[in-house]
């Protein structure tokens, strides 16, 4: 058991606001992810959860008690960091048993122990080595094994897979989720990598200048992003965002993007309304909602193929449209070559309308 | 005008065999990519054709004439570093200005200008000519020193890893800007990267080096859909193509004989390969002929990565980032019988490329 809660947190270094007025519940057996660029205040805030860090003020509970002036051994936490600090003198049956060494536990109790553990991440076979011998892969697998040996109450990990290659980062990441789903501790997790926050999380929590910009599922923040920040942040390619226009005629409503108009249904009109979207009104449509056709249709309009980037299961294509670049996604090949004609419209279904001067999202959802 | 031409070539460190036997061919105004994992000998490769190392055997050639003995600055190539190595206390102007002052290339100060405002337009880094560069951002910086290669107006553009250093949104702009570049310059480029994102999405053609062999050249399409060993199918392509030993028998893959057979379109002798199939050649469907469990789902946004467990196997799918499944759930897939390689189980050689 074990319920991780941020009330009011704030912390300066210096003159710097690292953590601005932080509240965040991380629940039970829950695996959140801390996703922002660096400088965001995301390894702080899991440092001061571990007692690496004091807080300038706020609580930070563990189970509803105020663990805050706790020195770190004390709030029985583990902690992973990108660099694997394994002792290089001892072997990985060593290394993982060193936490238990101060519980006065048996010799056959902490081998036991460290077996489960080992085979747990699949390292049962390396545990007479030392860590010279041991690939990045599994040094980092010892390291999570020693953090999770002593049953924490919960498990913090600082980029733990961020040293390791492409590949290997794919693999160890289905791992980590198996070992939480199999090991159960609440999972607090840092990286600066979306893909990674993505695939991970039961939730992420965007940070941004020591602000907590948005908390949700992966879902959430793909489908529903709170501000243009976390539009971009998430997702890769980007989101195209540009500042629009309206252009309402009698027969159609256009929104205007780099001077050229997308149709978009009637509606859109009360809803920005109704949201007091002001003159500074910017469009968010990630790639897939820009919808390439290779011949003209009702409702889309010509544009040309500027750059066409292959990647493999499909394309990603830059199209100029009127002083502005939309990236589209279409299927490998749809497309043959740069400089095309094809023809395009924003899905409205699709489209995310967002406040320039605020950044927030206006919440305006269109149907098909 | 520069064509780039190796032939023969390898390279040796002592004991250490860096490159062997390596043939490349880039054709005047290519983006050509060097892909491959550290230690693979692209960086080695690179610097052989500036210059910067000699070969053990074999020649370099620059439009048809062999330039083995030509010193680095002969060979008028310019080089793109992952540092970005600017002068620090130079402001951007200068830093730009500073290859066209050495007395090899000096060019009148009219001549200076010119270069430089049109490397500047080119970046869009005009606002910027009189900033110190160490006031600037990481992108800012490689801009600036793509610049100083700009001006020298180079027969080649040599880059080594040059976008490794930035994060992933501003890699994602260059990409774009680089491409872009090159076809506005129709300068030959020679780009060296461990990204495969980077080698698909730039590259007019991309050759993968892996311990210092040449495995495949191809456009990035070709690597990609007719890979010539396991190692060039897993290496490109995200998430990894999945690979599983089995049997090919009546016309079908027998992964195992009671709980995983899927049916094979192509003609092939019968007995044990290692099947490749991509995770979007993977159909998770009700009704389909194998039962999985679902192992682990990561949420792409656009779409869900599922690994699915079938007895001791995983296979990976792409399903749309709306289906609903949980971990454990009991599912059924089949692939895309027509879009499965075939790899011998022992070479890992595609069967259809073993004769290249």
């Amino acid at each position: 058991m074990a319920e991780v809660q941020l009330l009011n947190v704030q912390k300066h270094f210096g003159a710097a606001h690292v953590i601005r007025d932080m509240n965040l519940t991380i629940k039970d057996k829950e695996f959140v992810v801390l996703l922002g660029p660096s400088g965001c205040g995301k390894t702080t805030t899991l440092r001061a959860i571990a007692g690496l860090e004091e807080i300038d003020s706020g609580e930070i509970l563990i189970d509803g008690k105020p663990v805050q002036d706790l020195h770190a051994s004390e709030r029985d936490i583990a902690f992973v960091f990108q660099l694997y600090a394994l002792y290089p003198h001892l072997t990985v049956f060593e290394n993982i048993a060193f936490p238990l060494q101060a519980t006065g536990e048996s010799r056959d109790g902490v081998a036991t122990k460290v077996r489960a553990v080992a085979k747990a991440i699949g390292i049962d076979h390396l545990l007479r080595l030392r860590p010279s011998a041991l690939s990045g892969g599994d040094m980092q697998r010892v390291a999570i094994g020693r953090a999770l040996v002593r049953r924490p109450k919960a498990l913090l990990m600082d980029e733990p897979i961020g040293s390791l290659d492409a590949k290997l980062r794919e693999g160890m990441r289905v791992e980590l989720k198996r070992l939480h789903l199999e090991n159960g501790s609440t999972s607090i997790y840092v990286t600066h990598d979306q893909v990674e926050a993505m695939s991970l999380a039961d939730r992420i929590v965007v940070m941004y200048d020591g602000i907590l910009q948005q908390v949700g599922t992966p879902s959430e923040v793909y489908t529903k992003p709170a501000n243009l920040y976390v539009a971009q942040f998430i997702g890769s390619p980007v989101m195209n965002v540009a500042e629009v226009s309206l252009r309402d005629s009698a027969d159609k409503v256009e929104l205007v993007v780099g001077g050229e108009g997308f149709q978009f249904p009637r509606e859109v009109l009360g809803m920005l309304d109704a949201a007091r979207a002001g003159d500074g009104l910017s469009l968010g449509i990630r790639p897939e909602g820009v919808l390439v056709s290779r011949e003209d249709k009702p409702g889309y309009r010509p544009v040309d193929v500027h750059l066409i980037q292959p990647y493999g299961g499909f394309d990603i294509l830059d199209m100029n449209v009127g002083t502005k670049t939309l990236k589209a996604r279409t299927t490998s090949g749809f497309v043959d070559r740069p400089g095309a004609r094809v023809w395009a419209r924003i899905d409205p279904s699709q489209a995310h309308f967002f406040d320039n001067r605020s950044g927030a999202t206006l919440d305006i959802r269109l149907g098909e | 005008m520069a064509r780039i031409k190796l032939e023969n070539i390898s390279k040796t460190f002592g004991k250490h065999v860096a490159l062997a036997e390596l043939d490349l061919d880039v054709a005047d105004g290519e983006f050509f990519v060097l892909l491959g994992p550290t230690g693979a000998g692209k960086t080695t490769t690179l610097r052989l054709i500036a210059g910067l190392e000699k070969q053990s055997t074999g020649h370099v050639s620059i439009n048809d004439g062999v330039v083995d003995d030509w010193s680095a600055a002969e060979r008028d190539v310019a080089l793109v570093l992952q540092q970005y190595s600017l002068y620090p206390r130079l402001t951007v102007r200068e830093n730009l200005a500073f290859p066209l002052k050495s007395k090899l290339r000096a060019a009148s100060p009219d001549e200076i200008e010119k270069r430089i405002a049109y490397a500047a337009t080119t970046l869009r880094i005009g606002h910027l000519l009189d900033r110190k560069t160490d006031k600037l951002s990481g992108g800012e910086m490689q801009r600036v020193s793509i610049g100083r290669a700009i001006v020298r107006e180079p027969q080649v553009f040599l880059m080594d890893e040059p976008l490794s250093n930035l994060d992933a949104k501003l890699r994602e702009t260059l990409r774009v800007e680089l491409k872009d570049l090159q076809r506005r310059l129709k300068t030959t480029f020679i780009f060296v990267t461990h990204d495969q994102v980077e080698a698909m999405t730039m590259g007019d053609r991309i050759g993968v080096l892996n311990k210092g062999r040449i495995i495949q050249i191809g456009k990035p399409n070709e690597v990609y859909n007719n890979p010539r060993d396991t190692f060039v199918a897993s290496f490109v392509g995200s998430p990894a193509i999945n690979l599983i030993p089995g049997r090919l028998s009546g016309g079908k893959a027998i992964i195992d004989a009671a709980s995983f057979q899927l049916p094979i379109e192509r003609a092939a002798p019968e007995g044990a390969y290692t099947f490749g199939i991509r995770s979007e050649d993977v159909i998770v469907q009700a009704g389909a002929p194998v039962q999985a469990n679902v192992h682990d789902i990561e949420n792409h946004g656009i779409e869900k990565i599922l690994t699915l467990r079938s007895g001791g196997h995983f296979v990976r799918a792409s399903v749309p980032g709306t289906v609903n499944v949980a971990v454990e759930e009991v599912v059924s897939f089949g692939w895309n019988a027509s879009k499965v390689k075939l790899f011998d189980p022992v070479s890992g050689l595609n069967i259809d490329r073993s004769t290249n």
